[in-house]
């Protein structure tokens, strides 16, 4: 029993690092623009580090048929867009000071995020 | 998919637009049959050969090809099929197509998700009905095993065919580090399975009373989601229904004379000033000028007024609106995504996809729910484990499946966004333009509502009613210098003067030095005169003796006339009184307002006298008169300092900075651009009915928020732990995974649901 104990404690241990503490690899943007594949509930890539005061273009292509894919919100940007199955909307973001801008469905289950950097 | 793009030159996130072949613009292709990078050379280089093509860039991530210049779609995707390929616009030209194409994509996955359904139903009834039945789901005996194990490989088919989706978006949330609705039913169905399959395979090594299996669980689990998924979709696509109809007001031809030939094409080919014929019973396509041609047209669809308006040259027409009687000939000026109904689709469509505040709560919890639900099912089976009765084992793997499915991230992520979907929808079908969730929250709470005079209350059109000569001039100079003073002026009440001129076919003399003194009046030369003509107070800032003229100008305002005085080289000349008609349902939808216990406040420039007999006769105790444009967001302000949650509604552009001060800017329909651009929310028609519309819309779509916000957040406050066996100690209940499973499919049914009653509300008949 204690065995499980421990294993169980791990795995709680385990699950707030994975999903909370763990800072994923972002994908570094390169000549103002970047495609974002939405399938298999997430955003491919979903970190994205982009430079500051500058203007970028998302291209966004939905392939997940899920309907809670349908709605992209970048709430601090005041951005909502429907993505049609399989077509790209190109999303243009402007200019943005340093900082972390969430991205994500309706219902916050597909996440992502620009990090904004110097 | 790190590839680059080019940045596109459009100022809003849109796709291509199909133009016409004159106008450079940038046209975004899907490729279909490039296989390998070489092909990007191949297929740009076909572009760059089609005339009028400036640039072509090709992302071979995602087969797309960017085309800028003045060639059309067609003559590109023939170069591309040319060169071996199959082309098609990444953008569909029309939003009606857009929306056909997305309800055949809804079908087919509702029918897969069917299928899918059927499937794993058709395994997990019959072997729930055996465990119902029998209570025997055991294994002891070898050929039990061998049962169970044909079963448990059935069961994994069915977690291939029917769920391979949760599996395979749990795994890549899984790597992304993120967890989703998927990680749960991954989880839970997963664990049923895997312990099942111990069973089977090592029984020896658990305890002979949980020798269980739960592979019925597994598959009515997958099926039952399946079913609320499509079900959901579904109710979803009901909640879209106002969007459709909107979007289904567009036609789709237009009868464009061109070069003295009058043929039918796509609206997407129609340009600016192309001459348009609409026939009798025909919808109008683009907005544009009446150059030919009297008839009556049908604009309910988009103001909810139900009275066809008359039109003849020089009036305006507006897409999507129907013609019903003559048949008229009117110049295209604006098209596209230009025209007003494009225009009211797009911002219905982004206040559909806006949260209003009481949301934000639920995005919190949304954004941690999934984790906290693994936790809390690891717990469970700690708890079951360590303290539990036997089998402990039994308990624990139930009750940390039960806690991982019946938890419901979705119910409470779909509960704001598919009521503000509905009710900004229905709002629009009203003839109320919401500008944002956080407008439609705001207005349902709503105190005190300002109203200004003119064009609000009244029709904004007045008339010259009297004129009261003081001295030697007659009546028609006094109107004839007054009119030529006022011809360069926007006022209504100015206006109202040049028509009584015109009307009397007056000549109208030039005007130079001319002086507009905000809320006071006018000042210029007219004819070698100095002229002077505004209120009382501008009499008195110029020093002009008024006399007894007070007294008559006082007895005209009582009668709800506007009275203003005229002064000619510094002597008074007359009084002029105009008289602005109140609307016809204006004291019907005051009343309306004050039923609902909202503070109806008035505001005018005009005297007080006038402000007061207008005032009484549409009902309102409260009022201020010769309020400056400016002063007009100061009254707001101070009624916010009482404590009121203030709606502003007006016309003009003198309004703009009060709408943009008050709580809800309301903007009457039949006002300007610069007044609908400050208002939080637009009524599309002149009536006041659309404010208690407008605010009944709110109030019922916040009630109904709240409703599902409150059943999402006790479904999972209440059945988490109630899975997790809280029951169990006192009641001996502990929920079956089924069940669980059915409770969550459904509690996001039920969340869509709720928010599609809201299709049904009306607003009170008027």
């Amino acid at each position: 029993m204690l065995i499980i104990n421990i294993i169980c404690i791990a795995l709680i241990v385990f699950i707030i690092w994975w999903f909370w503490i763990y800072k994923p690899n972002e994908t570094i943007l390169e000549n103002h623009g970047q495609a974002v594949k939405v399938a298999n509930g997430i955003y491919q890539p979903s970190f994205i580090k982009i430079p500051a005061h500058t203007e970028i273009t998302l291209a966004f292509i939905r392939e997940d048929e899920s309907p809670c894919a349908e709605m992209l919100q970048f709430p601090e940007l005041e951005i909502n867009e429907t993505l049609p199955l399989n077509k790209i909307v190109k999303i243009k973001i402007p200019a943005l000071k340093e900082g972390v801008y969430d991205f994500h469905c309706q219902m916050k289950m597909y996440k992502g995020q620009l990090r904004v950097e110097k | 998919m790190n590839q680059e793009l080019k940045p596109i030159k459009h100022s809003e996130a849109h796709y291509a637009q199909h133009e016409p072949s004159n106008s450079i613009n940038e046209q975004l292709l899907l490729i279909e049959g490039a296989g390998c990078a070489s092909c990007v050379g191949k297929i740009e280089s076909a572009l760059k050969k089609v005339p009028g093509v400036i640039k072509a860039e090709m992302n071979f991530a995602d087969r797309s090809v960017s085309v800028e210049g003045s060639a059309l779609s067609d003559q590109l995707i023939q170069a591309i099929q040319n060169a071996g390929y199959q082309a098609k616009l990444a953008s569909n030209t029309s939003a009606t197509v857009s929306l056909d194409e997305k309800e055949q994509e809804d079908q087919l996955y509702y029918r897969r998700l069917l299928k899918e359904m059927t499937i794993a139903l058709a395994l997990g009834i019959p072997l729930m009905a055996y465990g119902l039945i029998t209570g025997e789901m055991s294994v002891n005996t070898t050929t039990e095993r061998i049962v169970w194990l044909i079963i448990g490989l059935l069961t994994l088919g069915v977690m291939i065919f029917s769920g391979k989706h949760f599996y395979t978006g749990a795994w890549q949330s899984f790597k992304n580090h993120s967890a989703n609705m998927d990680t749960l039913i991954a989880l839970g169905t997963g664990t049923a399975w895997l312990y099942s399959m111990v069973v089977v395979f090592f029984p020896e090594m658990i305890p002979d009373m949980a020798r269980h299996v739960y592979f019925e669980a597994t598959a009515m689990i997958i099926g039952l989601i399946n079913l609320g998924l499509a079900l959901e979709l579904k109710a979803r696509g009901r909640t879209s229904e106002a969007i459709k109809r909107l979007i289904g007001l567009q036609p789709k031809t237009a009868r464009v004379i061109r070069e003295g030939i009058e043929t039918d094409i796509p609206i997407e080919e129609v340009i600016l000033n192309d001459k348009i014929r609409v026939r009798p019973g025909e919808k109008i396509s683009v907005d544009g000028l009446v150059v030919e041609g009297h008839t009556s047209i049908d604009e309910s669809m988009l103001t909810g007024e139900p009275m066809p308006v008359e039109k003849s040259e020089g009036d305006e027409v507006v897409a999507g609106t129907i013609n019903k009687t003559g048949s008229i000939l009117f110049l295209a000026t604006r098209v596209g995504k230009d025209t007003a109904l494009a225009q009211i689709i797009n911002m219905v469509k982004r206040a559909q996809n806006s949260k209003p505040p009481i949301g934000r709560m639920a995005d919190v919890i949304s954004a941690y729910f999934v984790p906290v639900i693994m936790i809390i099912a690891i717990l469970s089976a700690l708890a079951w484990l360590n303290f539990g009765p036997e089998p402990a084992v039994a308990f624990a793997i139930i009750s940390a499946t039960t806690v991982l499915i019946i938890a419901c991230p979705c119910a409470l992520g779909l509960a704001t966004p598919m009521s503000v979907m509905v009710g900004v929808g229905k709002a629009a079908e009203a003839g109320v333009l919401i500008r944002n969730g956080e407008a439609l929250q705001t207005a349902s709470k709503i105190t005190a509502m300002v109203l200004d005079k003119t064009g609000t209350i009244t029709w904004g059109a007045p008339k010259v009613t009297d004129i009261v000569v003081s001295g030697e001039t007659d009546e028609t100079t006094v109107l004839q210098l007054a009119a030529s003073l006022e011809s360069g002026s926007e006022h209504p009440l100015a206006q109202a003067i040049v028509d009584t001129a015109k009307e009397q076919q007056l000549t109208l003399f030039p005007v130079s030095a001319f002086n507009a003194i905000a809320g006071h009046g006018v000042e210029a030369e007219v004819d070698g005169k100095k002229l002077l003509f505004g209120n009382e107070k501008l009499m008195h800032t110029k020093h002009i003796q008024l006399g007894n003229f007070v007294a008559k100008a006082q007895a005209l305002a009582e009668d709800a006339k506007t009275p203003m005085y005229f002064a000619i080289n510094g002597e008074l000349a007359a009084i002029i009184a105009v008289a602005d008609p109140i609307k016809d349902d204006s004291i019907e939808a005051i009343k309306r307002l004050q039923d609902n216990g909202i503070r109806v406040v008035m505001l005018t420039g005009d005297n007080r006298a006038t402000a007061k007999a207008v005032a009484a006769q549409v009902g309102i105790k409260e009022f201020h008169a010769e309020v400056l444009p400016e002063d007009k967001s100061q009254k707001v302000q101070a009624l916010q300092m009482e404590g009121e949650i203030v709606g502003m509604t007006g016309d003009g552009i003198n309004d703009a900075p009060a709408l943009a001060v008050a709580n809800v800017g309301f903007a009457i329909g039949t006002g300007t651009d610069v007044a609908i651009e400050s208002a939080d929310i637009t009524l599309m028609r002149g009536s006041l009915h659309g404010l208690a519309d407008a605010i009944a819309i709110s109030k019922a779509t916040l009630k109904n928020i709240k409703q599902n916000l409150f059943g999402a957040f006790i479904y999972n406050a209440a059945g988490v732990p109630v899975a997790a066996g809280l029951l169990y100690p006192f009641f001996g209940l502990l929920l079956s995974p089924v069940i669980a499973g059915a409770a969550m499919a459904f509690s996001s049914v039920t969340v869509v649901t709720n928010a599609n009653r809201l299709r049904f509300f009306k607003a009170k008949e008027h």
